[in-house]
């Protein structure tokens, strides 16, 4: 790019200043865009959290880090913040190890490899909002069909999304359902990505059973893959929001309250811009914290 | 100083099918101990899937491999000693240039357990394995002079380095047999020369048994003991160098080996003997009269005259020491190439006419079939 800068244009400017104005004004459109249509927003959203602006209100006040303090204090905000963590750390690696396991299934078997891949996204396609109404019928605590197969082992029914001590666990499955199509498609594509020929080369070099293989060339060659899978999926699970509007809303007694759920009802439900942006620069702090991680520490790892 | 690892290799009748195409059509070929074949003929011959059988990497329909007299046919590829070197290398690319070639010996002699980190140090003996594994590793890099890269990875080698580094994977572990499969295809003209002879040398020092894979002949005749040349997944010829190419036993072997390629000439088998267009040749054949019959001449076989085949010359290459000459002969109608001392084609100019002359005794004579016949001089009778 600074190659094709550099070049001499067809209008004569002085070399120097007028080199330099050049790239400043033939730049300027783009970096008007990236500013207006994503630094803005986010620096806007950054100067509201310094506020106690109500969506309607005449007027604000510069409270400055007072709606910080009072995040720190917030009952609701620490439970969503300790779900979301549990959450993102229950979620996550079980739909990374199964998805993983099950893109190692699909590829290593003959046939169906295309038809495997679309049942697996198929979650991921659908629309998660209606796909909850089914889990909201499955779940049912009486006329649900899971609660009617543990009766015939014997187990009592579970009130899976009204309880507070099993819904957590309830939108943790949900999560994994959700995700596993995500992560077994990308991993099938890193897997394809793998010569043949190291195989080849690993059975000739004495490596004999699957395991050994994999661990010779199929995890260290999806290293780059399994780096982006888990940013990926580390983000979508913070994100989690629609399973919790769709079926608990926050419920029961705040138990499924999530860091995107609290940010909307206090934004959307009860107009709190001010504060609902500052829930919304921890989210984007936590987001950056994990980018930072991956490029800083796992990149230089992964990368041959 | 030869190795003990040399073995014969045999193979019986091998025969695959991918689907309906047959590949290979029933191969069979000996290796003496601690020779260097060359498997030699065009793309889609079958070479590499014969390699691929003999490695362990395809099973076949058909036939069997022995490897100093012991069958291997039933043995998975991890199990028959075989080292191999890949086209692209297949170098593990998050490994070191050591830890490369340690590979073969690690998951040879240590246990599951010894190659996990930490929990290895339990293991009793454990450090002397790998001390003597770290030695084995660093005698080989000195033998390939890739003693001074040990610590960089494959993405930071050179295509040549690269290659060495899978020569020396391979030759780690003194294994029964070498399989090469086309490993110099991706280095450039000038390093292929030099990587040439140091496989060669290589081979000469380990005396382990060599198959190579090639489909450049001069590869195949400059590096091999001996070479067989597939095509169509049958092994057409198996000989030195020398052989193959002076008495080649089909015109596809013959049009196959030899740059510039061999001259075709057709020639009919009349009554009174054989004809290249008007001239009756002093040659004869078992042949059937009115069989159309093909005459071989290599580009050296033809020479300046004042007399023979007319000839009009079409164009020059100047080689140095030589010249190419392409010329049109008048009848038959046929292009042909001669290769010329360089005092003998300066005075040639494009355009000019000239005679060709060749030694009959020479030429090389194809059915119909495309076998070889032998041609028999004029003055000797027929059943002599």
């Amino acid at each position: 790019m600074r190659d094709a800068i550099a070049m001499p244009s067809p209008i004569r400017v002085s070399r120097g200043i007028g080199e330099a104005a050049a790239a400043w004004v033939l730049c300027a459109p783009a970096m008007i865009a990236l500013f207006l249509l994503l630094l803005g927003p986010t620096a806007a959203l950054l100067v509201l959290s310094f506020s106690d602006w109500e969506l309607g209100a005449p007027e604000l006040a510069w409270i400055g880090l007072g709606n910080y303090e009072e995040l720190t204090t917030d009952p609701v905000f620490r439970i969503a913040l300790r779900n979301t963590i549990l959450y993102v750390g229950v979620v996550m690696p079980l739909s990374i190890g199964l998805g993983l396991g099950v893109a190692l299934l699909v590829e290593g078997g003959a046939r169906l490899r295309a038809t495997f891949r679309a049942i697996y996204f198929l979650p991921v396609v659908s629309l998660l909002v209606a796909m909850a109404t089914a889990w909201q019928y499955l779940l049912h605590p009486t006329i649900g069909p899971v609660n009617r197969l543990l009766g015939m082992v014997g187990v009592a029914p579970i009130n899976w999304l009204g309880s507070s001590d099993w819904v957590m666990v309830s939108l943790c499955m949900i999560g994994v359902w959700e995700n596993l199509g995500f992560v077994v498609v990308l991993f099938m594509a890193g897997l394809t990505a793998i010569p043949r020929e190291l195989y080849a080369a690993a059975e000739l070099d004495g490596a004999r059973s699957a395991m050994d293989r994999f661990r010779l060339v199929t995890w260290p060659l999806l290293g780059p893959t399994t780096l982006f899978v888990v940013t990926i999926t580390a983000i979508r699970c913070l994100r989690v929001f629609d399973t919790v509007q769709a079926l608990t809303r926050g419920g029961p007694n705040n138990a499924s309250q999530m860091l995107l759920y609290v940010m909307y009802q206090e934004g959307f439900s009860y107009f709190r811009i001010g504060y609902s942006a500052a829930i919304t620069v921890v989210f984007l702090a936590i987001v950056l914290l994990l980018m930072l991680v991956q490029t800083r520490i796992l990149e230089r790892r992964v990368h041959y | 100083m030869r190795s003990e690892t040399g073995r014969a290799i045999l193979i019986e009748g091998i025969e695959k099918s991918f689907g309906k195409t047959s590949i290979l059509k029933g191969v069979s070929l000996e290796l003496r101990e601690g020779e260097f074949l060359s498997l030699v003929g065009p793309s889609g011959c079958g070479k590499t899937t014969l390699l691929r059988i003999i490695a362990g990497l395809e099973s076949a329909d058909a036939g069997r491999v022995r490897i100093g007299g012991r069958d291997i046919t039933q043995l998975r590829a991890a199990d028959r000693d075989i080292a191999m070197v890949f086209q692209n290398y297949a170098l593990y690319p998050h490994l070191t240039v050591a830890q490369n070639l340690a590979v073969p010996l690690v998951m040879r002699r240590l246990t599951a357990m010894e190659r996990v980190p930490l929990l290895r140090h339990l293991v009793p003996g454990h450090a002397a394995r790998r001390a003597a594994i770290t030695a084995e590793v660093r005698e080989a890099a000195e033998m390939l002079r890739l003693g001074h890269l040990l610590a960089r990875r494959p993405a930071e080698l050179s295509g040549g380095q690269r290659q060495r580094v899978a020569l020396g994977r391979a030759l780690v572990r003194h294994p029964s047999a070498f399989l090469m499969d086309e490993p110099l295809s991706n280095l450039d003209a000038e390093l292929r020369a030099g990587t040439r002879r140091e496989i060669v040398e290589l081979h000469r020092r380990a005396g382990v048994t060599t198959i190579y894979v090639t489909h450049d002949q001069v590869e195949a005749m400059t590096m091999s003991d001996r070479v067989a040349v597939m095509m169509e997944g049958e092994l057409l010829q198996l000989g030195t160098p020398r052989e193959v190419y002076e008495n080649p036993v089909d015109l596809r072997v013959a049009g196959f080996l030899g740059s510039p390629r061999i001259n075709i000439l057709p020639v009919m088998a009349a009554p009174d003997g054989l004809r290249l267009g008007a001239l009756l040749l002093p040659l004869r054949a078992q042949a059937a009269p009115g069989a159309a019959l093909s005459l071989g001449l290599r580009p050296e076989a033809l020479h300046l005259a004042h007399e023979g085949l007319a000839a009009t010359v079409e164009h020059l290459e100047f080689l140095g020491a030589e010249v190419l000459l392409h010329a049109r002969l008048h009848a038959p109608e046929a292009r042909v190439t001669a290769r010329l001392p360089l005092a003998a084609a300066a005075p040639l100019r494009l355009g000019d006419a000239i005679h060709l002359r060749t030694e009959w005794r020479d030429a090389m004579l194809f059915g119909e079939d495309g076998k070889r016949l032998r041609g028999i001089p004029a003055e000797q009778r027929l059943d002599a």
